[in-house]
């Protein structure tokens, strides 16, 4: 075991997976030499080479579709999209192509294609450096869609990811890269001494379609994934109301069972994502639970959301979901 | 079956020279005089072969103007020039310190290339469009922009024309026809097409220029632009512009082919290559692709050779990838430095001149920034209201936006 932050533990994933498969392959924008914008990559062109770890030109619909190509062609390509928002020029190649040619094919190809991508804001990124766009792939039929929230699963989820025969897309929540988010942008902590820190050096999986339970209580059940898990945290702790914490992690397939399970003994469901409220994941599991969690449910299921606004620069922190505003939603439940 | 099993490799190109190598460039194969001005009115694409596989300079390394490119520009306009481009760089030099000490979130440099959106929008009419990419700010100084309110964008305060929404540097001046800057790179390439179609359109003589960097002319956006552009030759002038470097990733990642401009040629649109960090050069390869337009011929494809002699942005650390003396090598020198030259070669400048313009300048920026951080700065405030995320999403706020919008006033920071 080791301590690790994010990005060093996506490096190790990627290093791992290098070094156990030859038919791992590792791309993206700035992501061979220099070792990736955010330092994801560092080391392993030198290590592996740069026929195995290599910059691209600036084309994410190129970057997607020479991974679906190589993906077809019996490699496991892992493509870097260096921001989420900058996702969209591969969009194409994702949904109509990566993400279909299974079942197109009629099982002939398929395409074990992992993008990995930095997604979410809290980083003074403005529009286009910190979208949360994972509901535009959920709605995705043959893509799977995780978001990793600590240095633990942020290697797990890749690990699985790249090993999974059916495409992914992996969103890491950047604002979490060097240490946990709780809400309060002045106030900035490492990932020293978090328990999701201590990531074996060794090759694991984070299951892609399990829940974790980051917290556990007994009156409401929250759900969070990315950097919201953390105000999460907070906003329970603040509010001082025993509540399940589930970090969801996998969003295709989502662990409905996990979820219900919860709702069953608590009652009560508070759904927090960064994303834009209209269409977010969160709808998605709002209509789900109360499809199976009807008669158990004590309240009406809240949302704490982003606004269904462009994301800003300046005003950001009057944009991402707050702490108070989760604690608020939550003490609602416990009105009804 | 499976093919024969060959030795594995995948080539992927390097830079020529990494932190630890000595950098040393080539100088340039063409001289001033080398390349003849094709008549505009009338030239084809196939007619600019060896402009977009050379490099059409008109400074020569003494200074000296020379060859049917050289523009004949009045003292006064390269002094104009200069002045704009000292502007740029002691800007630059403002808004990077005031990065450092918190009151930006981030900034980019045109350091370098500041003769690039400059020398160009000298050489354009005030009526035609600007679509630039994040190292053209300075056209706005050519367009008489005032630096108070630059600054207050890039800080994103209550005086912010875009109302702190996006990051620093995308800056959006609409009455010096200078528009919104995105940050997805290579998009406004596409778009600047358009722009002129609609100008083609409306029967004005009018056209837009637009800029792509080397790296962002991988993008899809690019290869439509010049596609677009090809098939219905509307008033625009598509520059590349070949900084070298897109971020880490170096010009020789980004294409195959040894010349951006060339690729142009296969488009059939008249494709010149010029030597960036020469004004006189620049201004001249974009007033004859703007007589082009005059005239009715339609599209220019230009590549602007230059070097990104600063960090890409004020997140970077080139350091990591290129030796840090890279850009002294550069045999295109500094373009401030080779106007100065030339202005002093003519008679027409002297040091002192330019330090009393250094000095004007610097107190202007100055001034202006102290007046900038009145009203507010990104570490003190104040900031534009909250109720700016709500505001301009659509022509008329629709109900569900209208009930988070009070949803928001209840949490409001400010």
């Amino acid at each position: 075991m080791a301590e690790m932050n994010i990005v060093q533990a996506v490096n190790s994933a990627l290093d791992n997976m290098l070094e156990r498969d030859e038919n791992v392959l590792f791309f993206g924008e700035d992501a061979g030499y220099f070792g990736g914008v955010f330092r994801t990559s560092d080391g392993l062109q030198e290590k592996h080479g740069s026929h195995r770890v290599f910059d691209t030109p600036l084309s994410e619909g190129g970057i997607a579709a020479i991974a679906f190509g190589m993906g077809i062609n019996g490699l496991r390509p892992v493509a870097e999209i260096q921001f989420a928002d900058y996702i969209f020029p591969a969009y194409d190649q994702i949904v109509n192509e990566i993400a279909k040619v299974r079942h197109r094919s009629g099982g002939e190809f398929w395409c074990p294609v992992t993008i990995r991508t930095p997604a979410g804001g809290g980083i003074r990124g403005g529009h286009h450096h910190s979208q949360s766009p994972e509901s535009q792939f959920t709605h995705t039929s043959g893509l799977k869609v995780v978001y990793s929230s600590t240095p633990y699963n942020s290697k797990g989820l890749l690990i699985a990811a790249i090993e999974s025969n059916d495409p992914v897309i992996v969103f890491e929540p950047k604002r979490c890269y060097r240490g946990p988010f709780y809400g309060d942008p002045h106030n900035v902590p490492t990932w020293k001494d978090h328990p999701e820190a201590e990531v074996p050096e060794s090759h694991y999986t984070v299951p892609i379609g399990e829940a974790r339970l980051a917290m556990e209580g007994d009156d409401c059940t929250v759900i969070a994934w990315g950097a919201m898990v953390h105000v999460a945290e907070q906003a329970i702790k603040d509010c001082g109301v025993s509540c399940d914490l589930i970090d969801l992690q996998s969003l295709v397939p989502w662990d409905r069972d996990a979820v219900v399970k919860s709702i069953e003994k608590t009652g009560r469901c508070v759904i927090v994502h960064e994303a834009p409220k209209t269409s977010g994941f969160g709808a998605e599991m709002a209509a789900s639970v109360q499809e199976r969690c009807f008669y158990h449910l004590e309240a009406p299921i809240e949302r704490v959301t982003g606004w269904d606004t462009p994301f800003p620069h300046t005003t950001e922190w009057d944009y991402m979901p707050s702490p108070a505003r989760i604690a608020e939603a939550i003490k609602k439940t416990m009105e009804e | 079956m499976a093919g024969k099993k060959k030795q594995a490799s995948i080539t992927v190109p390097s830079a020529p020279f990494r932190p630890g190598d000595k950098a040393s460039f080539a100088p340039f194969a063409n001289e001033p005089g080398d390349l003849e001005r094709p008549d505009p009115a009338t030239c084809t694409a196939a007619e600019t072969t060896d402009h977009a596989y050379g490099l059409v300079r008109v400074l020569d390394s003494e200074g000296k103007a020379s060859g049917p490119w050289n523009p004949e520009l009045s003292a006064d306009d390269l002094r104009q020039g200069l002045e704009h481009m000292v502007r740029m760089r002691i800007f630059d030099d403002r808004m990077m310190k005031m990065q450092r000490t918190g009151k930006l979130s981030f900034y980019m440099r045109s350091f370098g290339e500041e003769a690039v959106a400059i020398a160009q929008t000298m050489a354009l009419e005030t009526q035609d469009w600007i679509f630039p990419s994040y190292r053209q700010p300075g056209a706005q100084f050519v367009r008489g922009r005032d630096m108070v309110s630059m600054i207050n964008h890039c800080i994103g305060n209550e005086e912010d024309n875009i109302k702190g929404r996006q990051m620093p540097v995308h800056y959006s001046y609409k009455e010096g026809r200078f528009i919104s800057i995105s940050s997805p790179v290579g998009t406004q390439f596409s778009q600047a097409v358009g722009v002129a179609m609609a100008s083609q359109y409306k029967g004005l003589d009018e056209c837009c220029i637009t800029w792509i960097g080397d790296g962002s002319s991988a993008e899809g956006d690019y290869h439509y632009a010049l596609n677009f552009a090809s098939v219905f030759k509307p008033p625009v002038i598509l520059n590349v512009v070949n900084n070298q470097w897109a971020i880490s990733t170096h010009r020789n990642i980004a294409s195959g082919n040894p010349t951006f401009a060339a690729r142009g040629l296969a488009y059939n649109v008249p494709s010149i290559r010029v030597d960036g960090n020469d004004f006189l050069a620049l201004y001249a390869v974009t007033k004859w692709a703007r007589e082009r337009i005059s005239s009715g011929a339609g599209p220019t494809h230009i590549e602007v050779l230059t070097y990104r002699a600063g960090a890409h942005s004020s997140s970077d650390d080139p350091s990591r990838y290129r030796p840090g003396d890279e850009h002294e090598c550069w045999p295109g020198g500094d373009p401030v430095e080779r106007l100065i030259q030339h202005l002093v070669a003519i008679g027409e400048w002297s040091d002192e001149q330019q330090k009393e313009m250094e000095e004007r300048i610097d107190g202007e920026v100055m001034a202006a920034y102290k007046e900038a951080v009145t009203y507010g700065d990104l570490a003190n405030g104040p900031y534009p209201s909250a109720d700016t995320i709500f505001t301009e999403v659509y022509e008329e706020v629709p109900w569900h936006l209208q009930e988070q919008w009070d949803e928001m006033k209840r949490w409001r920071s400010d």
